[in-house]
């Protein structure tokens, strides 16, 4: 058993990528396998249902933000109440980033959110939850464009 | 040239940029792997210009093409190229793509390592973060090995933000490549008390994770981690601690103990559900490994049920899950405290959820128990008739199959009404569990010998039911529970009421549309009903039977004789032919019975499922050999999956068994009978039957499948399983009531009752108390003879994570056992093994190889020895230290000498001295005091080895020659402790080493001497002082010094005082308030024999010359009967050496910074010098705070820089035993002193 994350997706409701950070090396036909099953378990599920769902060997840990499913997958044994708080972090670090994020902001600065994602998590760990101070970072990262 | 740049911009106008290509996508819905087709093929042209920017750009959109699906491999090499860009922008673009994309398989990776080398040591922190996130993503075992070295030197970088990034990589680091994880632990740890709280977070992420797959390795680290949860207020790093705890307990038990407390006031206090959730996981895991009888247990899994059972009646589903989740652990060690809970879990059955619902089918599986399975099991059939057409209900039938076959039948007490429930279940159609069913009607049949007339007569009537067969065509499934039926019935066919009429239900027509292998089984049973109904008549005049039956067969079996299924087909031949053989022996009035039923002798038993794994491989067979050469196309193993229930496997004659099963049987008769004489829903069977089973009902009168008909038995209203629900009831009451009557009688019978707990006679009900209706005892499964007793599973081999398997206990400890080896160096770096102590000739014992740290030798047992006397010592200290924390004075910034020496938190500056305390778990939870030191002595390794040891050191410090000088003069334990300190000082220097000369280049000549920075400050027969002294790091004004006090005499040292004189450049830092001559009460006493260290603070104006400072140290030597005081006078000596503060230096900046016209040269010439290169090296390195910026062959430029911000630069040659320094400095005087100093190191040695 590991606790580290798996990988982190990002799907809107027709099964489109807006983010895929991967945590553990697969190849590209298994992360296409993955990203299609991720979005098959989650989609089927709504409101009345939990936000975990038993995925192969491991768990994703979801929310729906508006059109779009955030997803984490983890160890099964790992904390699912933290990593949902986390997913809101990160929802909410993006929203702040974006000034009110919708899928669209999501799509064309894709890059951007790669960089947010990387200033919250890293090798598979969460690295910062301080969102005054990853918002710091970014801005200092967007004058260096 | 400026003409392209134009051509390039103006391309660059028609080029699509991101935003193009996203919206792009987007209207091209329909025919979307056509556009993207044609993008690429765009991109490919815009990959092919110069201009760095065009590539950025189209690298971008491939990545973004890449998430969306699409192979962008093949562009590696221009990823490569983007990577390298000068500019941050590309840069970031490029390393995205690569981390994206990139794979242990990608082979331009190897083209990258001096470019993220380059970027890892830029003097931009965003290059370095940029080049870290990447390399987390695509490190390869490669990348690992070549760059562990820089990621490690980052661990100390000056930026937090680097830090903690480089921190977390490690962790990547370690998994490529596990031989760094000895080499770069010590830092790691030391990350644990980083000022800053996010790498403090991540150095808890990664020793959490690396704990997490071996836990054994870091028990050390609990007292540390103990303290950071205790204060933490961090709830992510809580989480993960107390994770870590769950993981570190089953090994410690002890430590968890100490755990309940704190974890259950988290419990209490905190408002996080994710924290609350994670604590009381823990608590339940450590509740779990402790010993059951530890008292005050019971309220801490009160509470926990209680916070659950709260998080189950929230209305948030997620909570309710989790909440049930937690609950099933508990379950499994505490059951009772969950079973009240039982109406909360049936309700979950009902929630809209179905993980909701699984769940508590979880939990009901282990609440059962013999008084409320029945009731249960009722509620889950209700269940199962809601759930109609669902795949929950497949898991609810599984569910109550599991429920009650569990351990062994456990808790089943009436196996009719298993049956019952059993044959309940075939009634569900569309269920893919046929199988389970029929297994489960087989085993209970075999294995429950007084339940085979009940079994039989339902499983009759299962044949005679048509509605099973009909549904065979869509259900497949269902109908494998006819496999089982026909079995049973054929097997145990003298309980049959109505063999002929079985027999004919067997071979009706319809048969033939079951699958083969259930056609097979009818066939081959319908032969031994066949036999049965010969047997049955044999010797009665009336022969009509028996001939109707044989012509039955003759003309039913030609069907079967017909069926495409070979196994069918033989067996119908076969059986036909046969059976017109035994019908011209009828004619001939020839007896043929007994030979018929010959044919089907045998008794079977039930074999344990394992016996076959446990037979002992007979000497000299090789199992893995071949027989025959291994054919050339690998031939599938694969068995038949279909369910063959192995009639032929189990069918093994055990003669020597039943002439106990006839007295068991005779016995279980006489019970059952009487059981039914009160059952009003018994009919009696006709006085006729000869078989001792036959007084059950009727085929007909048995409620199954298609029974809405009219069924005299069915109480309206109840499914028939319920019946036995309200019989089992009354039967309780009555025997109830019988034992009350008993009781009173004295117990008189008690033997001659159930076999079953009836031990305890008073209380209410309780499980044992129910016995069992049947009397059924469960035939014990056999075993072959000798059977293999044990059979542990092994650690799986493949285990990705056992190379990070690595003992780091003793790494960092102070302890040089367990140095690392030099094929355990990281490969840029030189590390200066200490392990003068370990070479053969000291110890004269085994020597570990030290690539095993797995393998405990001798030596290994040894240092846990030590453990254990160093933790007395610990104890010792510990008992200081707090009185040092209850003294009067204020804390550190006033001045007043730190009690320092074994604790990580306040002495970053000395790594090594953490672990002492930290490896020390033994004593950190064991919660009794120290008994009196000079017990401990005595008690302390009696072995010779360490004397030995001790007797061989190498003597290449003063202070160690001294000490060995002084060994002679005492006694054994003395020795002993002696030897312990100069360990631990070797470890100090060791360990530091390891940190300084991380920049000391490609050297891997033979290993360094130990080196010590701790030299003698003055000695007298009580007590010996020994120094170090460093420029404060965060203070360009101070200076530390760290003094050693060695108890050398008998007697007990108390009231030490220790003073100096100042001078007008520096001045010892005394507490407010008191005067300038006041000296500084030592934070301890001293028992004898022992040593601690105490840190004191002094300020300096002017450090460009060193100082020389006189003082007194004054104490009390405490004897049994006297005491007297004693001084001791001392020169601190400050050298321009000890302002030095080892600083990393880039070359670059190292190249500027003599460019610039701000530093002075001289230079300096050392005669002579017979040191390897790079001993000189380390020696400059560790004496006077040097490190290495680069070395070529014999020559290296080193860098330092003082406490007041000069920088000093040396360059080094070394040629024909001459040795020359130019050195650089914005300082002359400083620099002069500097040199003249390491001068002196070197006449001195």
């Amino acid at each position: 058993t590991v606790w580290e994350i798996r990988f982190i997706l990002i799907q809107n409701r027709a099964g489109k990528t807006r983010l895929a950070k991967w945590y553990m090396q697969f190849d590209d036909d298994e992360k296409q396998k993955l990203i299609e099953e991720v979005h098959a378990v989650v989609t089927v599920r709504d409101a009345k249902h939990t936000n975990f769902v038993e995925f192969r060997n491991f768990k994703i840990i979801y929310r729906r933000y508006a059109g779009l499913y955030f997803c984490i997958c983890v160890d099964v044994t790992d904390n699912n109440l933290a990593y949902l708080e986390g997913i809101h972090n990160f929802v909410e670090v993006l929203n702040e980033y974006f000034h009110n994020v919708c899928e669209l902001d999501l799509v064309f600065n894709f890059y951007k959110v790669y960089t947010v994602v990387d200033e919250m998590f890293l090798a598979g760990e969460i690295r910062e939850t301080s969102q005054t101070k990853v918002l710091k970072q970014l801005l200092m990262l967007q004058s260096l464009e | 040239m400026a003409l392209k740049m134009v051509k390039g911009s103006i391309d660059r106008i028609f080029d699509k940029n991101l935003q193009d290509l996203v919206r792009g996508v987007r209207s091209h819905r329909e025919d979307e792997a056509k556009y993207i087709s044609s993008c690429i093929d765009e991109i490919k042209q815009e990959l092919k210009q110069d201009n760095i920017a065009v590539k950025a750009n189209a690298v971008c959109k491939l990545t973004y093409l890449q998430m969306l699906g699409y192979d962008i491999s093949w562009a590696a090499f221009n990823i490569v190229e983007v990577m390298s860009s000068s500019k941050f922008t590309y840069k970031r673009i490029g390393y995205l793509a690569a981390s994206q994309c990139f794979h242990d398989g990608t082979d331009v990776i190897m083209l990258t390592t001096n470019q993220i080398r380059k970027d890892l040591s830029s003097p931009n922190q965003y290059d370095t973060g940029v080049a870290l996130t990447g390399l987390s993503c695509f490190v390869t075992p490669d990348l690992a090995r070549d760059l562990a070295n820089d990621i490690m030197t980052l661990m100390s970088h000056t930026k937090p933000y680097i830090r903690k990034k480089a921190v977390l990589i490690m962790y990547k680091v370690f998994l490529k490549y596990p031989e760094s994880l000895r080499p770069a632990f010590p830092r790691l740890k030391e990350k644990l008390d980083d000022p800053d709280p996010g790498v403090q977070s991540a150095a808890v992420n990664v020793i959490c994770e690396l704990a997490r797959r071996n836990p054994r390795n870091y028990l050390s680290l609990a007292p540390l981690f103990f303290k950071l949860m205790t204060s933490s207020t961090n709830n992510w790093v809580l989480i993960k601690i107390i994770k870590l705890f769950g993981a570190l307990t089953p090994l410690e038990p002890r430590l968890g103990k100490k755990l309940i407390e704190p974890l259950t006031n988290l419990i209490h206090s905190t408002s996080a559900m994710s924290l609350l959730y994670e604590c009381v996981n823990t608590v339940i895991a450590v509740l779990i490994s402790l010993s059951s009888g530890m008292p005050n247990h019971s309220a801490s899994i009160q509470l926990c049920v209680q916070k659950l059972r709260i998080l189950i009646e929230d209305s948030d589903q997620n909570l309710k899950y989790l909440g049930l989740l937690a609950m099933s652990k508990i379950l499994k060690t505490h059951p009772k405290s969950v079973q009240s809970h039982k109406d909360l879990v049936l309700q979950c059955l009902d929630d809209k959820d179905e993980s909701i619902r699984l769940r508590a089918l979880d939990l009901l599986y282990g609440m059962v128990s013999k008084k409320n399975l029945m009731e249960i099991v009722k509620k889950l059939m209700v269940h199962v008739d809601k759930a109609e057409g669902t795949t929950y209900r497949d898991e609810l039938l599984t569910k109550i199959i599991d429920i009650c076959s569990q351990s062994n039948y456990q808790y089943i007490t009436n196996f009719e009404w298993y049956i019952s429930i059993l044959v309940e279940l075939t009634r569900l159609e569309g269920t893919r569990h046929g199988h389970l069913i029929a297994s489960q009607m087989l085993d209970v049949a075999v294995r429950v010998k007084a339940i085979r007339g009940f079994a039989v007569v339902q499983m009759a009537t299962l044949l005679d039911n048509t509605t099973l067969l009909a549904g065979s065509g869509q259900h497949k499934s269902i109908c494998e529970v006819l496999y089982a039926a026909a079995w049973i019935c054929g097997e145990f066919s003298e309980h049959l009421e109505d063999p002929v009429h079985t027999l004919e239900a067997m071979l009706r027509p319809k048969v033939a549309t079951l699958p083969g292998h259930i056609q097979a089984i009818y066939i081959q049973n319908a032969a031994k009903l066949f036999a049965a109904v010969l047997n049955g008549q044999q010797g009665t005049p009336d022969c009509q039977t028996m001939q109707e039956s044989s012509q039955l067969l003759i003309d039913r079996l030609p069907l079967f004789v017909q069926s495409a299924d070979l196994e069918v087909q033989e067996r119908a031949s076969c059986i036909l032919q046969l059976v017109k053989f035994i019908q011209k022996l009828q004619h001939k009035e020839v007896e043929v019975g007994e030979e018929v039923t010959a044919l089907f002798a045998g008794e079977l038993n039930p074999v344990a499922p394992k016996a076959q794994k446990k037979v002992p491989v007979p000497d000299g067979l090789d199992l893995d050999a071949w027989i025959n050469e291994p054919p050339s196309e690998s031939e599938s193993e694969d068995e038949k999956p279909v369910a063959v229930f192995a009639e032929e496997e189990l069918r093994h004659a055990r003669p020597h068994h039943t002439e106990v099963d006839e007295k068991e049987l005779a016995r279980r008769r006489e019970a059952r009978k009487q059981e039914q004489a009160n059952n009003p829903f018994y009919i009696k069977a006709s006085p006729t039957s000869q078989k001792g089973y036959q007084d059950s009902t009727g085929v007909e009168h048995i409620p199954v499948v298609q029974i809405d008909l009219s069924v005299p038995l069915k109480v309206p209203g109840m499914s028939t399983s319920d019946k036995y629900l309200k019989l089992e009831e009354e039967r309780r009451q009555r025997e109830r009531k019988e034992r009350g009557k008993k009781e009173k009688k004295k117990k008189k019978k008690r033997e001659k009752r159930s076999g079953m707990g009836r031990r305890h006679d008073s209380g209410p009900e309780s499980e044992e108390d129910i016995a069992p209706a049947h009397m059924v005892d469960i035939v014990t499964e056999e075993m072959p003879e000798n059977a293999l007793s044990s059979d542990d599973d092994e650690k799986d081999p493949n285990d990705p994570y056992r190379a990070l398997d690595v003992d780091l206990d003793k790494l960092g400890t102070g302890n040089p056992q367990r140095p690392l080896a030099d094929s355990e160096k990281l490969p840029v770096r030189a590390h200066r093994p200490t392990n003068i102590l370990k070479s053969p000739a000291d110890d004269g014992e085994v020597q570990e190889v030290p690539k095993e740290p797995k393998k405990k030798s001798k030596k290994e047992k040894r240092d846990k020895e030590e453990e254990r006397k160093k933790s007395k010592e610990e104890k010792q200290r510990r008992k200081h230290h707090h009185e040092a924390r209850k003294g009067p004075e204020g804390g550190p910034p006033t001045g007043e000498p730190i009690q320092s020496s074994y604790n990580a938190e306040l002495e970053p500056a000395l790594p090594t001295a953490a672990p002492v305390e930290a490896s020390d778990p033994d004593f950190w939870l064991s919660s009794t005091l120290l008994s009196s030191k000079s017990q401990e002595t005595t008690e302390a390794t009696p072995g010779p080895i360490p004397e030995k040891a001790a007797d061989v050191g190498p003597g290449s410090e003063p202070e160690n020659t001294k000490s060995s000088k002084h060994k002679k003069k005492k006694q054994k334990k003395d020795k002993e402790k002696e030897e312990k300190k100069r360990k631990k000082q070797h470890g100090h220097s060791g360990d530091r080493e390891g940190e300084e000369s991380v920049q000391n280049g490609t050297l891997e000549e033979e290993p360094l001497p130990p080196m010590s920075n701790y030299s003698l400050l003055a000695e007298n027969s009580y007590v010996k002082m020994v120094c170090d002294i460093q420029g404060n790091l965060q203070n360009g004004s101070q200076v530390v010094v760290s003094i050693i006090f060695e108890n050398k005499s008998t007697s007990f040292l108390k009231s030490m005082e220790f003073n100096v004189l100042d001078s007008l450049n520096s001045k010892l830092q005394r507490p407010e308030g008191s005067g300038p001559h006041d000296g500084l009460t030592v934070p301890f006493q001293l028992p004898p024999g022992v040593s601690n260290e105490a840190r004191f603070i002094f300020s300096v104006q002017s450090i460009v010359m060193p100082q020389r400072l006189k003082g007194t140290l004054t104490f009390i030597v405490k004897a049994d009967d006297s005491s007297t005081h004693e001084k001791l006078d001392f020169k601190l000596h400050f050298t321009c050496s000890s302002y030095l503060i080892t600083t990393p230096c880039y070359s670059d900046t190292f190249a500027k910074l003599l460019e610039s016209a701000d530093l002075k040269g001289t230079s300096v010439r050392l005669q002579e010098v017979s040191l390897p290169f790079h001993h000189l090296l380390a020696k400059i390195c560790f004496h006077h705070h040097f490190s290495v910026v680069e070395r070529i062959d014999s020559c290296a430029s080193l860098y330092s820089r003082s406490i007041q911000g000069h920088h000093v630069c040396l360059l080094v040659k070394y040629a024909h035993q001459t040795v020359t320094i130019d050195a650089k400095c914005d300082e002359s005087s400083l620099l002069g002193n500097v040199l003249e100093e390491i001068k002196k190191t070197f006449s001195q040695s």
